[in-house]
């Protein structure tokens, strides 16, 4: 308990946790930019951490555990998106469903599964490993790379996401059909595809992030998505739509939930509650400041067609 | 919203009809789980219908905060107020009433309980405030503010159950019991119903004629059909419309956890609400976002919750199915909605519309 409070150590937990929140909210993101709000990423986090226990602990495997994540967030997902493209349905309520769904489906599944006490899951870990020559700069090693592989694959999500979006016809078709469909349409873009892709997308990766929770900490608990889905959503805000920024933002929420740590390591009885409420109210505070002024896709959370449905 | 314009007997076909798919879907679901439908409907029935007692004190008890955020947010979707954020609304109503209520010492009744119930209103209120400032002088949208003071109000809870608010001893996390003063009257003596649902029953009536026989109520409903029209008919302003909303939205949410201490608990602690501020957005769309139907719907909620108590006892179908069954509500209202919606064609629809009039 001694412990000495490093630099290190808490920019090393910060990234940790700001994993998941950076991969549901790139994922976001895509499904944001062609104009669809998926509040509903609460339900693949959490169907993604079940889905990711269940196939590790079946086979034992981290690589499956990941790969079967990925798969139960877009199952999700696709729930969202056969309801918001195929009905037209409110996204806003449809996603709240989802997520409720999600959430109680996961619940149903464990308890049934494991029994209603809970009986301790153990699973295949996620274990941190040292990238060569960069692992082994001063502070900058230990902090960025030697991590697990996960923090790794976020590194290469956000370049590769930018690209996509700002230098290939598919990142212009879906930032078209996210700020008008309508002139999308005449264009020739196929906008139910895009946004079909796009939701996809968003609900596999935060499916990733739900496995990371599940394998990251070696167990699955109930609601362990803890409204990361939500935080993702406000992170979304916040880096404005940007891949880069998105990044930015997860890592301030991450180093803000990352300051429970220290206060715990100064004393035992401080109020942690109120640190825990900090990533919150900074949220809110940072929204309310520039990074809420950014322009959302014009035609975000409108439904389509407008008529005739 | 698309959905709150159409006729009233649409909208009960909408919901009879989903609520059958729910239950369809539920019964293969437990089928596939190895349950037996038929006997986990009759468990079901029997704990929340069974008895006086069970109806009384189980499922009406349980309608009552649920019937309070689900006026909630029916007030403010009705207007195009995406208020996720009944969750929060409650818990600072809840601190706000046991706060207050343990600060007050003993008076009469008549003094306490209205001076609780103003506190937990404007709590409420305050907690709708915030993310209302933020939408109208930042453009900020309310969908990720009013969900992140979810999670602001449920940090603040902890910490307070843990902190200034603890019980005496200090030993357990949750606050002191509120004097039986400040504690709401059974409405029938013996069982648990208290005078919160009376509350509520009252309101719901109330809302429904404030929407459809005022000036106010009519400027509300037109902000919710075309913001646009509204500021061109120029009755009021937009932005004064749009606090009123969310300030009546967390003015109810407020008043459902004042309430759910002063009848129920009479202490505040964590996971006081089992996410009704989320179970409130089904609530309310099943009742296609109508005041009195939301009473229905509110003890329909009750039963399922309060049902599933005996479930879990006497079949041990586990307690987590009912967010699960809840969420296939949600999901079959919208499914039903627009499949009745095709099935009838605009031409009818539209003669429909014509001889409803708005619930």
């Amino acid at each position: 308990m001694v412990e000495s409070f490093s630099l290190v150590v808490f920019f090393g937990a910060a990234i940790r946790l700001a994993v998941p929140l950076a991969l549901a909210a790139l994922g976001e993101s895509i499904t944001e930019r062609s104009g669809v709000l998926n509040i509903g990423i609460e339900g693949s986090i959490i169907a993604g951490a079940l889905c990711a226990a269940l196939a590790a602990l079946k086979w034992s495997s981290i690589l499956l555990g990941m790969v079967f994540g990925a798969l139960g967030g877009g199952l999700v997902a696709l729930v969202f998106a056969i309801f918001v493209l195929g009905l037209n349905t409110d996204q806003i309520i449809t996603g709240t469903a989802t997520t409720l769904a999600g959430l109680g489906f996961t619940g149903a599944l464990y308890q049934a599964r494991f029994g209603m006490t809970g009986s301790v899951i153990t699973l295949p870990v996620l274990r941190s490993f040292k990238i060569p020559i960069l692992g082994d700069l001063p502070i900058l090693g230990p902090i960025f790379f030697q991590q697990s592989v996960t923090v790794y694959l976020v590194y290469l999500l956000i370049p590769t996401l930018w690209y996509l979006l700002f230098n290939t016809s598919w990142g212009l078709e879906l930032r078209s059909v996210g700020e008008s469909p309508e002139v999308a349409e005449e264009a020739g873009v196929r906008v139910l595809l895009v946004r079909f892709i796009a939701i996809l997308s968003g609900g596999l990766m935060a499916g990733l992030a739900g496995a990371h929770l599940a394998l990251d900490s070696g167990t699955f608990i109930e609601n362990m998505s803890g409204g990361r889905g939500f935080i993702a959503i406000a992170v979304v805000v916040l880096g404005r739509w940007n891949p880069v920024w998105i990044a930015i933002a997860a890592l301030f929420f991450g180093a803000a939930s990352a300051l429970q740590f220290v206060f715990q390591s100064l004393g035992s009885n401080l109020p942690f509650p109120l640190f825990l409420m900090l990533p919150y109210l900074l949220t809110l505070i940072a929204l309310s400041g520039w990074f809420g002024r950014a322009k959302a896709p014009a035609a975000l959370t409108l439904p389509w067609p407008t008529k005739g449905r | 919203m698309g959905m709150q314009d159409s006729n009233p007997w649409l909208a009960l076909l909408v919901s009879l009809l989903a609520v059958l798919l729910t239950t369809l879907f539920t019964a293969t679901a437990l089928m596939l789980g190895g349950f037996s439908p038929v006997v986990a409907l009759q468990v079901l029935i029997e704990g929340s219908m069974g008895s006086i007692d069970n109806f009384l004190g189980v499922t009406l008890v349980r309608a009552v905060p649920l019937i309070l955020t689900g006026l909630a947010v029916a007030v403010a979707f009705k207007s195009g107020v995406w208020n996720i954020g009944a969750e929060g609304q409650f818990y600072a109503g809840a601190i706000a009433a046991v706060w207050v209520g343990l600060s007050l010492g003993d008076h009469p009744s008549f003094f306490s309980i209205p001076a609780v119930f103003l506190a937990a209103a404007l709590a409420g209120s305050f907690w709708a405030f915030i993310p209302a400032l933020m939408r109208i002088r930042l453009g900020v949208g309310e969908v990720v503010t009013t969900i992140l003071m979810n999670f602001v109000a449920i940090h603040l809870v902890s910490y307070l159950v843990r902190w200034p608010l603890q019980e005496e001893r200090g030993v357990f996390p949750n606050t002191d019991l509120i004097v039986e003063s400040v504690r709401l009257p059974k409405i029938i003596a013996g069982t648990g119903l208290h005078l919160g649902f009376l509350v509520a029953v009252m309101l719901s009536l109330g809302l429904a004629g404030l929407f459809n026989h005022t000036v106010l109520g009519f400027n509300l409903r037109s902000l919710g059909g075309s913001q646009e029209a509204s500021r061109v008919s120029g009755r009021s302003s937009i932005s004064s419309l749009l606090v009123v909303t969310f300030l009546l939205s967390g003015c109810l949410a407020g008043l459902a956890g004042g309430i759910e201490i002063t009848g129920r608990t009479f202490a505040l602690y964590e996971g006081l609400s089992p996410g009704w501020g989320y179970t409130a957005i089904a609530v309310a769309l099943l009742a296609n976002l109508n005041f009195k139907a939301v009473l229905l719907t509110g003890i329909f909620f009750g039963a399922l919750e309060g049902g599933s108590g005996a479930m879990q006892r006497e079949v041990g179908i586990p307690a987590a199915w009912v967010s699960w069954i809840e969420a296939l509500v949600l999901l079959s209202v919208l499914a039903s909605d627009r499949l009745f919606r095709r099935l009838l064609g605009s031409k009818w629809q539209s003669k429909l519309r014509e001889s409803g009039s708005d619930g």
